[in-house]
């Protein structure tokens, strides 16, 4: 069974986490979302099954960084989490603008304000 | 240099059972550039988790792909497993690992019909289609589906094998052994296969580390990685090796495969010499609370499932990234540069589950 | 005498499916289950086909793709909803981005049920969406 390694990091320290994870081989599992409660990102990395995630909290307003000048393939699962939750990601390599899945409702994983 | 032209390949098109859109940068008959259209099949199954409680979700997380869908669901009741800290019964353990692999071979065998019919093998695509037949058969005996069967469940199995059903496992997993080398010599041997596979698609092993590439796609480019030893499930007990391969072509991408055939035979006969007597299924109480990933080897490589669990009936997220979500990468880099008439043969060969990745 | 009901040319397209309809559809094609001994044809191509299965609902982006497939059919066509997506939804019809079954779109003629539906009833619904074939032809032929 996998041990669960999370590391807890603030929005502005992505980068210089990716990096650091990036030059020792790790290699990017999958980037995941939650919406309830804010937005919380798990961004999992193997390296020869060592399994460790780097988590986000933060909230709607805040803008994070693309992993994408590092990660290039990391591009589907920064579109899937801008188009379905409505997390700012900025400076996305190959940006499809929400038009990945083209759903006909916009964010549907947001939680919505109850009207 | 040639004048550029694009040929949108998709969403309907006859190799491709199900629809996804590539616009192909051509030049001349060179493929410059895939660049994909997905969405056709997004059904956003990860959101019914607000409509369904934990226990019936296992029927959503089956449903995610008709194909795996066995070891879907099965990763999926071993997170909230994990979360609830169940024990599972040994009996369970082992009698999953044995669905488990009878999907592995029923995968493997639709793929290979599947390339066989890419190459205009229509016969050959019969064949091994037949011979998946038995394997659908024997799902059909022990559980009474054929594809989806839900006998997999949050504390074990629904289902037990009786003791003459494993012996019948037994004898259809060996006289298929016999009749699988026949038909898979074909594959390896012949020289129209060999043309249209060797040396096309090549994916060499660093691109497959840098890409992220998973499963056979990045075994047959020589990584040594399946979730498998890991010892999930029954194969902490089981012996055996991951299947790799130097070449990283398509050709090599066959070879993983059809040796994980053999090998899922292999797997099942051991599993049923070890299995243990004993319960098959804990009773759950109460409710899930807390997170878990859990990462798993399907027939197309590594899937993860993520769990987040708050105490109620219904979770807070389910998320899957399934091994064709982790290999368009691979597939965008491997088209590049190719022959238009390889791109049927080239997204044949990463095994792509549309509706898994799209969910 | 119908040509049709003797040898009418099948066109699948996976509108949402999980794939488990469209393997079984595919695998009623194959020796175990046959249904070319019924004189039917898979085919590729929407100009030549004269009975579309539909697998799994519909959404947003395959409703335009599934419209477009049928007008390209010549007439007289039929459709089957295969499986329980394509009749409703299924488990899937709370789904955000599934808006329902197929009638939602096409006329279906035939509605084959089963999750995954099973090679016998695909060949069920073919056969009869066969008859229907010829009852419109008569139709047309009656104009």
């Amino acid at each position: 069974m996998d041990e669960q390694k999370i590391k807890e990091i603030s929005p502005d320290e992505i980068l210089i986490e990716t990096v650091d994870l990036h030059s020792a081989g790790y290699r990017l599992v999958a980037i995941s979302c939650t919406g309830k409660d804010g937005v919380e990102l798990s961004y999992s990395f193997d390296k020869d099954y060592d399994f460790i995630h780097l988590r986000v909290n933060m909230d709607y307003d805040t803008e994070i960084e693309s992993i994408t000048p590092i990660y290039g393939y990391a591009f589907l699962y920064e579109n899937e989490i801008k188009e379905l939750f409505g997390v700012k990601i900025k400076n996305i390599i190959a940006d499809f603008h929400d038009k990945l899945y083209r759903i006909s409702e916009e964010a549907p994983f947001k939680e919505k304000e109850e009207e | 240099m040639g004048k550029r032209t694009v040929v949108p390949f998709g969403p309907q098109h006859p190799v491709l059972p199900e629809p996804i859109h590539l616009d192909l940068v051509l030049e001349d008959e060179k493929v410059i550039e895939a660049i994909p259209q997905i969405g056709y099949v997004h059904r956003g199954l990860e959101k019914l988790v607000d409509k369904k409680d934990f226990k019936q979700f296992t029927y959503v997380s089956e449903r995610i792909c008709g194909i795996c869908s066995f070891m879907h669901g099965a990763g999926y009741c071993m997170s909230v497993e994990s979360i609830m800290g169940i024990e599972v019964p040994e009996r369970a353990v082992f009698l999953r690992t044995i669905w488990a692999e009878l999907s592995r071979i029923h995968s493997h065998l639709l793929w290979l019909g599947l390339t066989a019919d890419a190459f205009g093998f229509e016969s050959l695509f019969m064949h091994t289609w037949r011979l998946r037949e038995q394997v659908l058969d024997l799902f059909e005996q022990t559980t009474g589906g054929r594809l989806i069967f839900s006998v997999c469940d949050i504390g074990g199995v629904r289902k037990d094998i009786t003791p003459e059903m494993l012996d019948k496992i037994v004898s259809v997993v060996t006289n298929m052994d016999k009749e699988l080398r026949d038909v898979t010599s074909v594959f390896l041997n012949d020289s129209t296969v060999k043309h249209r596979t060797v040396g096309i698609g090549l994916l060499s092993k660093e691109k497959a580390l840098e890409l992220g590439a998973v499963g056979p796609m990045a075994k047959a480019s020589g990584i040594r990685r399946d979730m498998r030893t890991q010892g999930y499930c029954a194969y902490k007990y089981l012996e055996f090796e991951p299947i790799t391969a130097e070449e990283g072509d398509s050709y090599a991408r066959m070879q993983v495969r059809i040796g994980e055939i053999f090998q899922a035979i292999d797997l099942i006969k051991q599993c049923i010499e070890k299995l243990p007597e004993g319960d098959i299924i804990t009773k759950i109480k109460g409710n899930p609370k807390g997170e878990h990933f859990t990462r798993v080897e399907q027939p197309r490589g590594e899937a993860l499932y993520y769990v987040k669990a708050n105490g109620t009936k219904f979770l807070d997220r389910f998320r899957v990234r399934t091994p064709t979500f982790a290999n368009v990468p691979a597939l965008l880099e491997i088209l590049k540069d190719c022959d238009l008439a390889d791109v049927p043969i080239l997204i044949l060969t990463i095994d792509p589950c549309i509706s898994c990745t799209e969910r | 005498m119908s040509f049709n009901k003797k040898s009418p040319w099948i066109l699948h397209y996976d509108a949402t499916s999980c794939n488990g309809c469209d393997i079984e559809v595919l695998a009623s094609l194959t020796p175990l289950y046959d249904v070319e001994r019924f004189g039917v044809v898979n085919t590729g191509d929407p100009r030549h086909a004269d009975i579309l299965l539909i697998t799994g609902s519909v959404n947003g982006q395959s409703i335009p793709v599934i419209k477009q497939l049928y007008e390209q059919m010549p007439d007289p066509k039929a459709v089957v909803a295969v499986g329980i997506c394509a009749t409703s939804g299924g488990i899937f019809a709370d789904c955000y981005n599934v808006e329902g079954g197929v009638d939602k779109v096409l006329p279906v003629d035939v509605y084959v049920p089963g999750c995954a539906a099973r090679p016998q009833s695909i060949i069920d619904g073919i056969l009869k969406a066969c008859d229907i074939l010829e009852e419109k032809q008569k139709a047309l032929k009656g104009r």
